[in-house]
């Protein structure tokens, strides 16, 4: 493999790796924090995607339309954990995964009745149309390395928010002790829709950012739900450094994969999962 | 002293920074009552995970009959002889009584790998189920859910699944917690006639109970071994004194 | 006692109104019921592992769809084969991949376990999805149905919708009767218990890793018999056969129906299909109806038809006594 081969790879599987991160990240929250599986994340993703769309047909501005969505994707999240999420905090996982799987049906049918099966293409912003050289041969677009830079903000704003926020501390202190955090005074159940809340927008912020690069079509949630899972098994449910980790390799593995063993590309991503599963079975930062 | 029949050495068990169980080593005698006195939190109910392989020691071994057991599981433990009763009730509540026993009873099947003939039909299972049932009082309680009975029944029935599995070395944590006067008094009973040809390693906060069938006392303290000695040297140590018996028994 | 003699008789009722619907059907619902029978086989196998040893799978459509492709695969395109010899070998490769599957997915347990399971079928179904040889995403044919002979003699015709109803109805009681008396053996007793509190069974001497795989193999290469009689009344198996939605739509059954019941499974493959049908004509919204459906069934109806059915007789039950106590 040259070295500009190997370099576009190395971008395109780190800004990959990125983008599941923020999917795999509003999983693992909602799971650590909440107690939650959430089968519906994937389409949260895909809602972000072709809510974009829509928006950026009326306001012709990616960056605007974003902005909207992502007001938009906070409300719907909210109103989702009180109406639905909000009854299966006492019951079992079976419970959680059957009625998140029967909100994905209702979304994927939602999507269709809208927006039909067609494959939609999101433009990329004028500005961050261009192209830098890699190397001498070799270009790269702007755009993979905004998504990355972005990503990498947003990162760090939630590790703010939660590290350093009244918010965050409250949402700390519901994770580790529901009971007492109530007897303090904290509202969980408002705590709880938003954290839920920024789950969905955390999932629809990636497939948002991520929509001119990999279009938008029907059950592109599906696609991205069970590589995140993949992705919060390997770094260990509950623990977004775990999900840090276990994106950038499953990033990698993957597009890295597609290239020398195309034949086996999409095997690989599972490949990895059982490895790091038979060495450590809680995923490599989960508790045991 | 005679050969050991389960022995520690060195035996320590961390949890973070916190030292649950620090340096223990005992021997257990054979055929003795053995018991393991302590304030709460000295790390008794630790030891006993140790020994049955519910937790893998940080440091140290354990041998039982001769046999390194230091990295065993909870499954080849009780297949090697070594029963285990919970100071938390530790049932099915969803079973009746007699169900919760076959289970014990049955693991001792060569294996349960067996798909066709009805488990009832396995005539020596339901013998020392029941037999463990009666031993225990419950054996009018047969066909009631464990979850029906009362809490001090439920005690009983977590003594009657070990006994169930034919131990030859009973590891009992706090037994009698939570039981009535007469149904205590009943077990204690039940407890001196196994120690006639079984080993038990009794964790008791009652120290009239203890100090009642207890052929040989260790007392820990902080996941150390204080002291280890007949009943009454125990109770004339000046350190035990200090660190437990001056306490009063408001520690249980 | 009384309670399942009532169940028992009402499945017998059951059966026999199975057995008569072929002289009251048409084609078209002959061939639908026999598809509710296959789900219902399939559903029941799962029930194994969720409503019995408390594992919850959500692959468990690998199998199903793997023993289609196997017997696809196997069965040459002009020359019919002997089910005595695809059944065998579908079956065992499908008990082989559930091997496989169970070994890793055992060690996690809770949520990992669903995880787990859900990536393994879905490594099967990229597998397929993307090999063009086995048809990739359009699937493969099954050109010939396997021929049923003893000595030479042509005994049943699966080329006949009749036949094949009637097989796979035997096929149905057979796997109710199979799995009712492996959890009746003392293996039953086991994966039960594991179910309840697996700790405690461990501490009594059991390797419930041992036990766990045992069920998730039986349950597997059952699902691999449902995946087989699928294929061959069907002719055809398509990556939709191990998606995950098959995955889901199986543990939909199995909550709709009532899971630890074995039956229930069944009743909820004929419920959900039967909804299905009729839906149909007013909608094409199908999925919508469906999702909207499962919500409500998590919602209110966490314990299924047979929960349902179990609470009506006790309640009526209540009654009953309450109406008999005046007088006595
Ligand atoms: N699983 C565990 N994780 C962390 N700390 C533990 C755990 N189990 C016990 N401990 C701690 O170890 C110490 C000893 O506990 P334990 O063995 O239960 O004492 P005892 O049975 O003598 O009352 C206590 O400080 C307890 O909090
Ligand atoms: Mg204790």
């Amino acid at each position: 493999m040259d070295i500009s081969l190997f370099l576009v790879l190395a971008l395109n599987g780190i800004q990959y790796g990125f983008l599941l991160f923020l999917v795999a990240s509003g999983l693992t929250l909602v799971f650590g924090i909440m107690g939650i599986i959430n089968l519906a994340h994937g389409a949260f993703y895909m809602l972000g995607a072709y809510t974009v769309y829509w928006l950026v047909g009326y306001t012709d501005n990616l960056f605007v339309a974003i902005v909207l969505g992502l007001v938009i994707m906070l409300a719907f999240g909210y109103l989702l954990e009180r109406s639905a999420i909000s009854f299966l905090y006492k019951r079992d996982h079976l419970y959680q995964v059957l009625l998140t799987y029967g909100l994905i049906l209702v979304l994927d049918e939602m999507q269709r009745i809208f927006w039909g099966t067609d494959f939609y293409s999101v433009p990329v912003p004028q500005i961050l149309s261009a192209s830098v050289p890699l190397t001498e041969t070799q270009d790269y677009p702007v755009y993979r390395l905004f998504i990355s830079v972005m990503c990498m903000a947003v990162a760090a704003g939630l590790y703010l928010l939660i590290g350093r926020t009244r918010l965050g501390m409250m949402i700390r202190a519901g994770a580790s002790n529901r009971e007492m955090a109530q007897v303090l005074g904290v509202d969980i159940g408002r705590v709880f829709a938003i954290v839920f809340s920024i789950g969905v927008a955390l999932a629809a912020f990636s497939g948002m950012i991520g929509a001119p690069v990999s279009s938008v079509y029907p059950g592109m949630g599906e696609q991205i739900l069970i590589v995140s899972f993949v992705v919060v098994v390997i770094g260990g449910i509950g623990s977004v450094k775990g999900a840090f980790v276990g994106a950038m390799l499953i990033g990698l593995a993957d597009t890295f994969g597609q290239v020398l063993l195309p034949d086996f590309a999409s095997v690989v991503v599972y490949a990895v999962m059982a490895v790091v599963l038979l060495w450590r079975p809680q995923g490599l930062f989960g508790r045991a | 002293m005679t050969e050991a029949i389960l022995s520690t050495r060195n035996l320590s068990k961390l949890f973070g920074a916190l030292v649950a169980v620090d340096g223990v080593t005992i021997d257990f005698a054979p055929g003795k009552i053995h018991a393991i006195i302590g304030p709460n939190g000295a790390g008794k109910t630790t030891l006993i995970n140790l020994l049955c392989g519910d937790l893998s020691p940080s440091q140290g071994t354990i041998a039982f009959k001769d046999r390194d057991i230091t990295k065993l599981t909870p499954f080849q433990t009780s297949r090697a002889g070594i029963g285990r009763s919970y100071q938390k009730s530790n049932i099915f509540p969803e079973f009746s009584c007699l169900e919760n026993c076959w289970l014990g009873a049955q693991s001792r099947l060569p294996t349960s790998m067996k798909f066709f003939r009805p488990a009832e039909g396995y005539g020596e299972v339901r013998a020392r189920a029941e037999r463990a049932l009666d031993l225990c009082g419950l054996g009018r309680r047969m066909n009631v859910r464990a979850a029906q009975i009362s809490h001090g029944e439920q005690r009983q029935l977590e003594i009657a699944m070990m006994l169930a599995t034919e131990p030859e070395l009973l590891l009992l944590d706090e037994p009698l917690a939570g039981m009535g006067t007469e149904e205590a008094a009943a077990i204690l009973e039940l407890l001196k006639e196994l120690a006639r040809d079984h080993t038990l390693v009794l964790i008791e906060h009652d120290m009239d109970a203890v100090f009642s069938i207890a052929e040989v006392l260790t007392v820990m303290d902080n996941g150390r071994v204080l002291v280890t000695g007949a009943p009454e040297e125990v109770r004339r140590n000046r350190a035990v004194q200090e660190a437990y018996l001056g306490m009063g028994d408001e520690g249980a | 006692m009384s309670e399942s003699r009532t169940v028992a008789s009402l499945l017998l009722a059951a059966v026999a109104g199975l057995a008569l619907f072929p002289f009251a059907s048409d084609e078209f619902y002959l061939e639908l019921f026999t598809h509710f029978m296959v789900l219902g086989i399939f559903a029941m196998s799962l029930d194994l592992l969720i409503g019995y040893t408390g594992l919850v799978s959500f692959g468990h459509a690998a199998f199903f769809g793997l023993a289609g492709y196997l017997l696809a695969i196997i069965t040459p395109e002009s020359e019919a084969m002997s089910l005595w010899v695809s059944l065998p070998v579908c079956l065992a490769g499908v008990a082989l991949a559930a091997l496989v599957i169970g070994w890793f997915s055992v060690r996690t347990s809770g949520i990992y376990f669903i995880m787990i399971t859900l990536a393994f079928a879905q490594m099967t179904f990229y597998y397929f999805n993307e090999n063009v040889a086995l048809g990739g995403s359009d699937g493969m044919f099954i050109f010939t149905k396997p021929t049923v002979g003893i000595g030479g003699f042509e005994i049943i015709d699966l080329g006949d919708p009749t036949t094949v109803y009637y097989a796979v109805l035997a096929s149905l009681v057979a796997c109710y009767l199979l799995l009712s008396m492996v959890l009746r053996a003392p293996f039953g007793r086991v994966i039960k218990a594991i179910r309840v509190n697996e700790h405690r069974t461990r501490a009594l001497g059991y390797d419930t890793r041992r036990y766990k795989l045992a069920a998730f193999v039986i349950a597997g290469t059952m699902a691999g018999f449902a995946g087989y009689l699928e294929a061959v009344s069907t002719g055809i198996v398509s990556p939709g056969h191990l998606s995950w939605h098959q995955s889901g739509l199986v543990l939909i059954l199995v909550i709709l129906g009532g899971m630890g019941t074995l039956y229930g499974p069944v009743l909820g493959a004929f419920a959900l299909g039967l909804l299905h049908d009729q839906v149909q004509d007013v909608t094409v919204h199908w999925q919508l109806v469906q999702g909207i459906f499962v919500i409500l069934v998590v919602l209110f109806l966490p314990h299924g038809i047979a929960g349902l059915v179990a609470r009506l007789a006790r309640r009526g039950a209540a009654l009953a006594e309450r109406a008999r106590e005046p007088e006595s």
